[in-house]
């Protein structure tokens, strides 16, 4: 009977829940669906505190974005896409509605993806999710600046093709690619595939299954074909197992090269020295030396109201969601501006998303000068600049540094790959394309 | 007092053995139907069709199938994930090959090919037995997501293998896509699960349904009086897969409306929906129900009372979640070995006395 | 390198990855020897023993061996509780109900686990060596990795001790009685929550050792409990109830997909090797249905 009572409980404090919003003065809602449980939390967990951050510096420091404040919320999705859905639906309509989603998972993107775009909120995958939502025209609601995965693959490219003495120099050469055998980690390989026929180098694929802790076969082929570069597109344990087993069968880790999800400390560290030297593409810098990270420490870390530890700011996926953070609260800002209204609905945060321009000059005022690069966001083009560099790890001082100039994205090579894409999923769910001004 | 069924006399052989020979189960039954198919659809919106109801549904529909092959027949099968992944892959095919197929249509046709698949995976059946099948059906789950996985043809070749659903109509309603209003997603996959589960009942207290029974109890035995191994351990992968695929077919196209093979139907699936079987009861076809209800709206229960109700960090009320819902589970077990369906019954037979149990 | 080489290193890392599989299916065999129990929260326990392992270092700076101590202290009190509260609860259950109470007990070690460590990955460094041997790979041109040779002495040692343990001594006697029959070992007097504190104590510290290897190639983190699903083919192939079988079915595993994710995997696309585990194991089973060293399945009507 007292599990009866129980249970009565709390079905009543379940169905309570929804009564207990308060409706007190406008506050712009920012869910943050984070993962700091399950199978990848180690790679969720600094994302997450890194959102958390900046968020609340901006409500400890400035009060809120133009004087208004910012309510944050986490709910947990344990990377599973079913959570996912249950978090999105929870929580978007939660105190008179959800700004802007950011679910960090490729499989609750692509869910969100159809949900968003029937509901009016903008979604904002950076550097992830799918790539050809680029197109502004199929995807309205989905943005996904400042680069996507096919960037990326055009920039390591040309970083390989730089370190080889030019495009010319690639035909003959062998690319192997590792990658996590999900949909994420197939996004790079039309990609590719194009680029070995233009370039005439040979792609050697690579997968590995989920989630990834016993690699032997692959890298024993490795070994054995001696590719001359090779490419990594893991995630979670998976990027910690393929640099050591890289490191053991002796593969030099200055052509190693993974994409920026496969780039934290994390993944490093527990190689020790002979991950000395792996390389990794990047949108943003390492390191907490920028006039914002002081601003946290001084705001949030000081007065303990920091997300997370204070030794763990500045890590590669802290910087992350600091700049997820930034992006969106600038086109929130950008939002105020062109509506002329601080009580911003999503609609209006995606016109402020779609005419977004952040340059030097505001990085610079943010306290951020050369964290990262300029942005521009049209409506055609929800992907940005495409920009990538390469930055390499140093076992020693234990950081990342960016040792190339930013490579520009290949546009030849994945325009038409976008076009192709998008106009599949357009006309399989009947979307007609809207006409950009 | 009010339970009891003094006074209902049985005058013909139909009566006696009806589903359900007890006015007032009836009279519950007819009261859930009602307002599963009449008073809720007019008061749920988004959060509950696609957070709570549609997972239920498919869950259980999922349950009902396993429970069929596990609790009825006896064979243990952790392929489940990938059976829905068929279901699903078949659906999603078939309805962008020939748009203009009905959806019911495709999902009963993704439900035969299921069954196809899961026969010829139930063959080793008739010679591994126990934990030892396991094996074989999980060489299935694995099998089946790599070929989805692998093969473009089955996601129509675009650049990542996620699939995703268009919209669909059925008597000028939209059922699937985002538009789709959410009552009308929930009554759809609701009569799904209705009607299969009433032909699930009828299916295992008949003929077919007792050769099933003779199998799990005593396969030799049953072999010595006359019931065919082949035959019936068959026809049980095929209905049991039918069923899941079913389901998969519904949780592509209307719960979720994009899903990926690896991750939507992995193997967690395939241990999840069995967990949901023996904690709802072996051969019970309410427990499948039950065991649904339990496993999919208790963690949400307990997220929103932990976050919502007391305020908890989402972090830490998650590892609460998860250590609560072992314990929970641990707990049911001791009480009640033989599942909620089994404490259900014992509920009822003390209702019968009450109130005065001498 | 030359074709046959490259075939004899992809046998002997085959070899070595068996090994840690049959660490992990070790642990199972222990306790359905034992008891019955399909243990579905091994795995977990794996996880459960590197954290605690991990934490003790880390939070409360003791040294490597101390630690190891500690935690096999851990493991034992905590088979004492899952007796205690789950097992003593559970005599003469169906298998399938027992199976069911080790989910649970996955769950809540899950959750405990998370709380009392948190879910980051950790490193775990109790000085085992790391790397490719360099001295095969210098005189042999053959990849072996060290972590895995340790392993390789450990698992060899285990078994061996295991053996003595449940042939020689009073208690392994009585293990193997309560294994046969629990009534039967009841009415001689041996006391089954005793025996069963015994059983799950040591595949507690199996699973200790399991972390350690497993944990020692990727960090503690999450993941680690996932292994769990590579020991499923190696403990049906070998059988559920045999020592040496968990040894020999994961080197045929570990052997088997490493031929065929470089084999076969490269024409058809690689990643073959999770499902061809499973296949591969079914092949036996369709010969031998309990399994290279199961014991023979006899059936009475």
């Amino acid at each position: 009977m007292k599990l009866k009572i129980f249970t009565t409980l709390l079905v009543a404090a379940a169905l309570a829940l929804p009564l207990a919003a308060s409706a007190g003065a406008y506050e712009l809602n920012v869910p943050s669906l984070t993962y700091r449980t399950g199978p990848y939390a180690p790679n969720g967990i600094p994302f997450a505190n890194g959102y958390a951050d900046y968020w609340n510096l901006l409500n400890e420091r400035d009060g809120g974005i133009e004087g208004i404040k910012i309510n944050l919320f986490e709910c947990e999705t344990a990377y599973n896409t079913q959570q996912g859905v249950e978090c999105y639906e929870n929580t978007k309509g939660q105190n008179g509605g959800s700004l802007i989603y950011q679910p960090l998972s490729t499989g609750i993107t692509y869910q969100l993806i159809p949900k968003v775009t029937e509901d009016n909120i903008p979604l904002f995958s950076m550097g992830y999710g799918r790539t050809s939502a680029a197109n502004g025209k199929v995807f309205p609601w989905i943005f996904n600046f400042p680069a996507t995965y096919w960037d990326g693959a055009t920039a390591i490219m040309q970083y390989v093709a730089d370190r080889e003495g030019g495009m010319d120099k690639l035909k003959g050469k062998k690319v192997a690619l590792v990658y996590h055998n999900s949909a994420y980690g197939k996004e790079p390989i039309r990609t590719l595939e194009v680029m070995a026929a233009k370039y005439g180098f040979e792609l050697q694929l690579l997968p590995v299954d989920h989630p990834g802790q016993e690699q032997k076969a692959t890298w024993l082929q490795v070994r054995k074909d001696r590719p001359d570069w090779v490419l990594l597109w893991g995630w979670g344990v998976m990027n910690q197992v393929a640099i050591k087993e890289a490191a053991s069968v002796r593969y030099p880790m200055d052509h190693f090269v993974g994409i920026w999800w496969s780039a934290s400390e994390n993944d490093v560290l527990p190689a020790g020295d002979e991950a000395n030297g792996y390389l990794a593409a990047t949108v943003h810098a390492a390191g907490a030396g920028f006039p914002l990270h002081q601003d946290i420490f001084k705001f949030l870390y000081d007065k303990g109201k920091g997300a997370g530890e204070r030794e763990r700011v500045g890590e590669v996926l802290y910087n992350r969601g600091v700049l997820a953070a930034m992006w969106t609260a600038e086109a929130m800002r950008n939002a105020m501006k062109i509506h002329k209204t601080k009580e911003i609905t999503p609609a209006m945060l995606r016109d402020g998303f779609e005419t977004l321009k952040v340059d030097e000059k505001r990085l610079a005022e943010l306290g951020l000068k050369g964290f990262t690069y300029g942005i521009e966001i049209t409506c055609a083009n929800h992907s940005g600049p495409g920009k990538a560099a390469i930055q390499q790890w140093d076992a020693k001082a234990k950081q990342w540094n960016i040792i190339s100039k930013f490579y520009d994205r290949m546009d030849e090579i994945t325009g038409p790959l976008i076009e192709e894409d998008s106009a599949g999923f357009a006309k399989e769910s009947n979307i007609t394309p809207r006409s950009c001004g | 007092m009010l339970y009891r069924e003094a006074g209902q006399f049985k005058t013909s052989y139909e009566a006696d053995q009806a589903v359900f020979p007890i006015r007032q189960d009836r009279w519950v039954i007819a009261v859930v139907l009602i307002v599963a198919l009449a008073a809720v659809p007019l008061v749920i919106e988004d959060y509950w069709t696609n957070a709570v109801m549609l997972p239920f549904l498919v869950y259980a529909l999922a349950a009902l199938g396993l429970n069929i092959l596990v609790g009825y027949c006896g064979q243990i099968s952790l392929g489940t994930g990938g059976f829905m992944a068929v279901g699903a892959f078949a659906a999603f095919k078939l309805t962008t090959m020939f748009p203009g197929m009905n959806l019911i249509a495709v999902l009963l046709l993704s439900g035969l090919v299921t069954a196809g698949v899961g026969v010829v995976f139930g063959l080793p059946s008739l010679r591994i037995k126990g934990f030892y099948l396991a094996v074989a059906t999980l060489a299935a789950q694995f099998f089946l997501v790599w070929l989805f996985n692998k093969v473009e043809w089955f996601y129509n070749y675009n650049a990542t293998g996620q699939i995703t659903m268009p919209p669909r109509e059925i008597f000028g309603f939209l059922v699937t896509g985002p538009a789709a209003k959410p009552a009308v997603k929930y009554l759809f996959a609701l009569s799904f699960v209705i009607v299969f589960a009433v032909v699930a009942k009828n299916l295992v207290r008949g003929r077919i349904g007792r050769m099933w029974m003779s199998i799990r109890d005593m396969d030799i035995a049953a072999e010595l009086i006359g019931v065919r191994p082949l035959h019936s351990k068959l026809s049980a992968f095929a209905v049991s897969s039918f069923y899941i695929g079913v389901a998969g077919g519904l949780l592509f196209t209307v719960w979720l409306g994009a899903a990926e093979v690896t991750e939507a139907f992995g193997i967690d699936k395939s241990f999840l929906v069995l967990f949901m079987v023996i904690i709802g009861g072996l051969g019970s076809v309410l427990g499948s129900f039950l065991g649904a209800g339990f496993l999919v709206l208790m963690p949400i229960l307990l997220k929103n009372f932990m976050v919502g109700g007391l305020g908890i960090s989402p972090v830490v009320a998650k590892h609460v979640e998860i250590t609560t819902m072992g314990v929970l589970i641990i707990l049911f077990l001791i009480v009640e070995p033989h599942g909620l369906a089994r404490l259900w019954q014992i509920t009822k037979e003390k209702l019968r006395l009450w109130p005065f149990p001498y | 390198m030359g074709d046959f080489t490259f075939f004899l290193e992809t046998t002997i890392s085959g070899l070595m990855t068996g090994v840690m599989y049959s660490l992990v299916a070790l642990g199972f065999v222990l306790i359905f020897k034992a008891s019955g129990i399909f243990n579905f929260a091994q795995g977990v326990m794996c996880l459960f023993a590197a954290l605690t392992l991990v934490g003790l270092m880390e939070k409360f700076g003791l040294p490597a061996w101390l630690a190891i101590i500690a935690t096999i202290g851990v493991m034992i009190v905590l088979a004492w509780l899952i007796e205690r509260f789950v097992l003593q609860y559970m005599v003469s259950q169906s298998p399938i109900i027992l199976f069911m109470a080790t989910i649970g007990l996955a769950y809540v070690l899950e959750g405990v686990g998370d709380l009392m460590w948190g879910s980051d990955v950790k490193l775990l460094d109790i000085g085992l060596p790391q790397g490719a041997s360099d001295w095969m790979l210098d005189n042999f041109n053959i990849y072996v990795e060290k972590l895995e040779l340790v392993a390789g002495v450990v698992a060899a040692a285990m078994v061996a001790v295991l053996a003595v343990f449940f042939q020689k001594t009073r208690i392994g006697r009585a293990l193997r009685a309560v294994a046969d029959d629990h009534q039967a070992a009841l009415s001689v007097g041996i006391s089954l929550r005793t025996i069963w504190v015994i059983v799950w104590s040591v595949a507690g510290i199996v699973a200790l050792v399991t972390g350690i290897m497993w944990g020692s190639k990727s960090g503690v983190q999450f993941s680690l409990s996932l292994i769990a699903l590579k020991a499923l083919p190696v403990l049906i192939l070998g059988g559920f109830t045999s020592i040496p079988g968990a040894i020999v079915g994961g080197l045929i595993i570990g052997v088997g997909e490493k031929w065929a994710e470089i084999y076969v995997g490269s024409l058809v696309g690689g990643a073959i090797e999770n499902w061809f585990a499973y296949v591969l194991a079914l092949m036996f089973l369709l010969v031998r249905p309990q399994g290279l060293f199961g014991e023979k399945i006899i059936e009475r009507v």
